[in-house]
């Protein structure tokens, strides 16, 4: 184990000569993305392509009684407005369920809806014309009809006996439940010195990614085929996801993807606006393009986070953490999303909590229920983020109870270093962790010592600085445990395809996606690596189903960890073919030849052989000089899935310094540190970037971020001037460090980084402020986001 | 409803133009549907992400906050010309170097609210702290990169145009 700062870690496995494992190249695609020129589906223009906006349901829940269009048919522009019931005969219903999540049901969702809409801002009508705005404008003259009916909003009265179905086939308003009890928790809590009880709020927010969700769906009758361009982080689900409910095969329906404006999880789903986009094509047999607009985005854009959970810690006077027991309540709207389904946050939820620590008793029970309000469903980070703040908030009550240092109690529980493998409570099983040694690394990082002596200097002129700590695990490299074993067609395997070109350079095409965080320059530099040559010589092609291999894409920190993996080796494979080549046409034993720097050498003596041109030359135009029955394969593709665990999990802590106005309840974020540890490092900037957008995103949901809604399930601030995002001038500089602990599954060792950031973020932010209060006796805050009101609150001032 | 069109004539990246347009088409929509230039993006269509911000008679705009109709007669740039004129090339550079940008849809606009900070800092004789540059940039959103890398981006191109660095 070693620790790097924003450094170039020094890895020996992986150290061919002129490595770029470790280094921080630029991304080779940045260029025309910092010139605009860079291509996002909201670009994306093609002949005969008209422009589709949606009619959405004002209420959260009523009866589509009619729906009158003929004036909107006869508006200038206007090819074809389409009802639910007309497009259901185009595309079938879906239903977002997982086998492997027990008991967990939801109905069947359409495209548009048919004679019920569920929350206000589900489609009920689509209007398709030669421009958006005339499509917009015809919408105004549909007349729809709506019985109002009951709108189910809170949570907390959703399972209750007086309470409306929302789906009346289901029977109640319960989507999932979950129960663990392991160890033994009353005995734990009764011969606890101390217990602290409390109830963690979080509010239900949004990805607000920079370009909305977008996508242009090209029917060709006349080939038979669907072309979806679309800004999505798993092209091959969705490939499967319009055949499927399309009735077409899956080789008739090709998605591309492009430049992608922000994603974070919410690309990976099914959106109702999307399928019946794509279902309008193929209605229509032209080209259709959807982009949502800001504001409804707000309204369907998956939401997440809205989970409601009782807490409580129990504790010894010597730091012994005791026990855990939660009780999480999250409403997830009207329909499981599909195929992911809305149950794995709460189920995250139930298996994270407690997971750094060695507390063996653990009682938990998630219930997860329909309303009438728009979806909830993965956002990145799934679940940590809850998970994190609930038990790290329990962790610094229990330590301010007991009068310990809030770092003390957690060397005091946190899985020791020399444990692996091991598994939590709730069964999560680690194959190598280094939490002490990531808190002994952030205690220098931040200087703890110094930083706690000027708080306290501060506090004696009136000033309330606050310092809160997170740690954390995350789930990475998923294997087909996620979803696979559920029955949902969500690969976990990844694969890369690797081709010489004629002048010698490379060619990659992989199943993981650009969403921004860097995977073409991941990709890249793990094949110019174990391939041999300068990252200059390598091209990434990525999103087009038509020409990578089977993927995923990119979700749950996956695409370096997996895909880069599967690249590395697809490049190693590549070496040893163009090495039987070289081997031929130099008349030496291949294994004794390396590639360096685009050139065939003599491994021992580095001594220069060929250059790869002049091989490719022959191989491609002069294959008669070869020797007779020699064939060479200039093209190699290799696949990899995580196969001895079933997640590669990283840790991590982090930390905020922070100043509350006491006065007036603002927050001023003065510093923020994370030390992870994702395995080996392929390329650091990129991991560091990753951390501090994912604290920012962490941030957001912290102090700014929330979906406010009213008793009849209206969205009252789906704007962003009413929406509060993190923007520069709140934010802090964010200072990182690492852990280095590969996972021995790949030879790689990378584990993933995209989340960890937004994983510790919201818990280390509430405990800062809540250290920064305590010796204003202030109640501790626990309800995110802590807006100056909840912070005046606390302090008894309003 | 809307038949009402008026013809304009601006300058867009230094090229004369004449169009027809609707009244009601905003700037950011007429320059990236008329004319093609795609490299302003459409973020909020309410002026407050910033993604379509460029420039009009020298000073940044929302380009969904103006009609294209307010623009006759004026001179827009946007990062198309920003890029071509070589005006910007060194912010380009620090954001690629730094990674100040990952999906690098709020990137053009990021830059060309940038380029304004230091142009006034250059009038100014001055080289904004990390404080002004997080303060000027305040309207321009970002969800990937936590803006701490466009900070470094910014602040390098800042000193090295006061000649503090290479």
């Amino acid at each position: 184990m070693k620790i790097t700062d924003d450094s170039p870690s020094v890895l020996s496995a992986l150290d061919r000569p002129n490595s770029y494992i470790g280094r921080s190249v630029p991304r080779p695609n940045l260029q025309r993305l910092t010139q605009g020129r860079g291509q996002y589906v909201s670009d994306v223009t093609l002949p005969r392509m008209s422009h589709v906006a949606y009619l959405r349901s004002p209420h959260a829940h009523a009866r589509i009684v009619s729906i009158k269009a003929d004036a909107a048919k006869k508006a200038p522009g206007v090819i074809a407005v389409v009802t639910g019931a007309e497009l259901a005969k185009v595309m079938t219903p879906w239903v977002g369920v997982l086998t492997h999540l027990k008991g967990l049901k939801s109905a069947p969702q359409y495209p548009i809806a048919v004679d019920v809409a569920c929350w206000q801002g589900e489609a009920v009508a689509a209007v398709v014309a030669r421009s958006r705005a005339e499509a917009e404008d015809a919408c105004e003259l549909v007349e729809v009809t709506y019985e109002e009916l009951p709108a189910v909003v809170d949570p907390e009265t959703a399972l209750d006996a007086k309470t409306p179905v929302i789906h009346a086939a289901l029977g109640d308003n319960l989507c999932f439940e979950r129960k663990l009890d392991v160890g033994a928790v009353d005995k734990a809590f009764a011969e606890s010195d101390a217990v602290v009880e409390t109830t963690f709020m979080f509010g239900r927010h949004t990805g607000v990614t920079t370009e909305p969700r977008a996508v242009v769906a090209d029917w060709n009758e006349g080939e038979q085929r669907l072309t979806v361009y679309q800004g999505t982080q798993a092209p091959h689900m969705m490939q499967n996801l319009f055949a499927k409910h399309l009735s077409l095969a899956e080789h008739q329906v090709r998605v591309l993807t492009k430049d992608v404006g922000g994603s974070f999880g919410i690309k990976v789903h099914t959106y109702a606006d999307e399928m019946a986009t794509v279902a309008l094509s193929k209605l229509l047999k032209r080209p259709v393009k959807f982009v949502a607009d800001r504001i409804e985005s707000f309204v369907t854009d998956i939401h997440a986070r809205d989970h409601r959970i009782k807490a409580k810690i129990g504790v010894n006077n010597d730091g012994t953490i005791t026990a855990f027991e939660i009780d999480d309540l999250t409403g997830i709207g009207p329909y499981s999303v599909y195929p992911r389904t809305s149950g794995i946050e709460a189920n995250q939820v139930v298996n994270l909590t407690g997971g750094p620590y060695t507390c063996p008793n653990y009682r938990a029970q998630a219930r997860v229920v329909f309303q009438n309000k728009n979806v909830m469903c993965q956002y990145r980070a799934v679940g940590h983020p809850i998970a994190v703040a609930v038990t790290e908030g329990l962790v610094e009550l229990a330590a301010a109870k007991i009068g310990m240092d809030p770092l003390e109690i957690r060397r005091r529980n946190l899985i020791a270093d020399d444990a692996y493998p091991c598994a939590s409570a709730a069964g999560l099983k680690f194959e190598k962790l280094s939490h002490h040694e990531s808190l002994a690394h952030l205690d220098t990082m931040m200087n703890y010592a110094g930083l706690r002596a000027e708080q306290k200097k501060l506090r004696a002129q009136g000033i309330y600085r606050g310092i809160g700590f997170a740690s954390f695990i995350e789930v990475t490299n998923p294997s087909a445990a996620f979803y696979g074993v559920g029955g949902a067609r969500i690969t976990s395997q990844d694969g890369a395809t690797v081709k010489l070109d004629a002048q010698g350079a490379l060619i990659v095409a992989t199943g993981v996606t650009e969403q921004g965080q860097g995977a073409e320059a991941v990709i890249a530099q793990c094949v110019a690596t174990s391939f041999g040559v300068s990252i200059d010589k390598v091209r990434v092609i990525t999103g087009d189903t038509d020409n990578t291999p089977y993927g995923g894409g990119t979700w749950a920190s996956r695409a370096a960890g997996i895909g880069g993996e599967a690249a590395w080796q697809a490049g190693k494979a590549l070496r040893g073919n163009v090495l039987a080549v070289a081997g031929a046409m130099l008349q030496a034993k291949p294994e004794e030849l390396d590639i360096r720097n685009g050139i065939v050498v003599d491994k021992v003596k580095g001594t220069e052989r060929l250059s790869l041109d002049e091989l490719a030359r022959v191989a491609y135009f002069r294959p008669d000089t070869l020797p007779p029955g020699f064939q060479a394969e200039l093209m190699a593709t290799r696949h990899y899935v995580p196969r001895a665990w079933p997640f590669a999990f990283t840790n991590g802590i982090q930390a905020s310094y922070l100043e509350v106005d006491t006065d007036t309840g603002f927050v001023k974020l003065l510093k923020h540190w994370c030390v992870e540890d994702c395995g080996t490092i392929i390329n650091p900037q990129l991991v560091d970037e990753q951390i501090r957008g994912g604290v920012v995103q962490g941030i957001g949901a912290a102090l700014f971020e929330q979906c406010l809604y009213d008793e009849r399930g209206q969205m009252l601030n789906g704007n962003m001037a009413d929406y509060l995002v993190p923007m520069a001038a709140e934010m802090p500089d964010i200072e990182c460090g690492h852990v280095v602990s590969p996972t021995a599954d790949s030879e790689l060792g990378a584990k993933g980084a995209g989340e960890a950031g937004t994983a510790g973020a919201p818990a280390c932010v509430m405990n800062a402020i809540n250290d920064a209060l305590r010796p204003l006796g202030a109640q501790p805050v626990t309800d995110m986001p802590f807006t100056p009101g909840k912070i005046l609150r606390a302090l008894g001032k309003v | 409803m809307s038949d009402l069109a008026l013809d304009i004539s601006l300058t867009v990246n230094g090229e004369r133009v004449s169009e027809r347009v609707e009244a009601r088409k905003s700037l950011v929509d007429f320059l990236r549907e008329d004319l093609g230039l795609t490299g302003s993006h459409v973020g909020c269509e309410h002026g407050v992400c910033g993604a379509c911000t460029m420039r009009v008679n020298g000073e940044i705009v929302r380009g969904c906050l103006m009609l294209a109709v307010q623009c006759d007669g004026a001179t827009v740039e946007t990062i198309e010309g920003l890029s071509d004129s070589g005006e910007v090339a060194d912010l380009q550079a620090a954001f690629e170097q730094r990674n100040a940008l990952q999906c690098g849809y709020c990137t053009p606009g990021m830059i060309a609210a940038a380029q304004d900070l230091l142009k006034r800092a250059k009038e100014t004789k001055s080289v904004p702290s990390r404080d002004e540059i997080r303060e000027h940039l305040s309207g321009n959103y970002c969800r990937c990169t936590g803006y701490h890398a466009i900070v470094d981006a910014v602040g390098f191109v800042a000193q090295a145009r006061a000649g503090g660095k290479k």
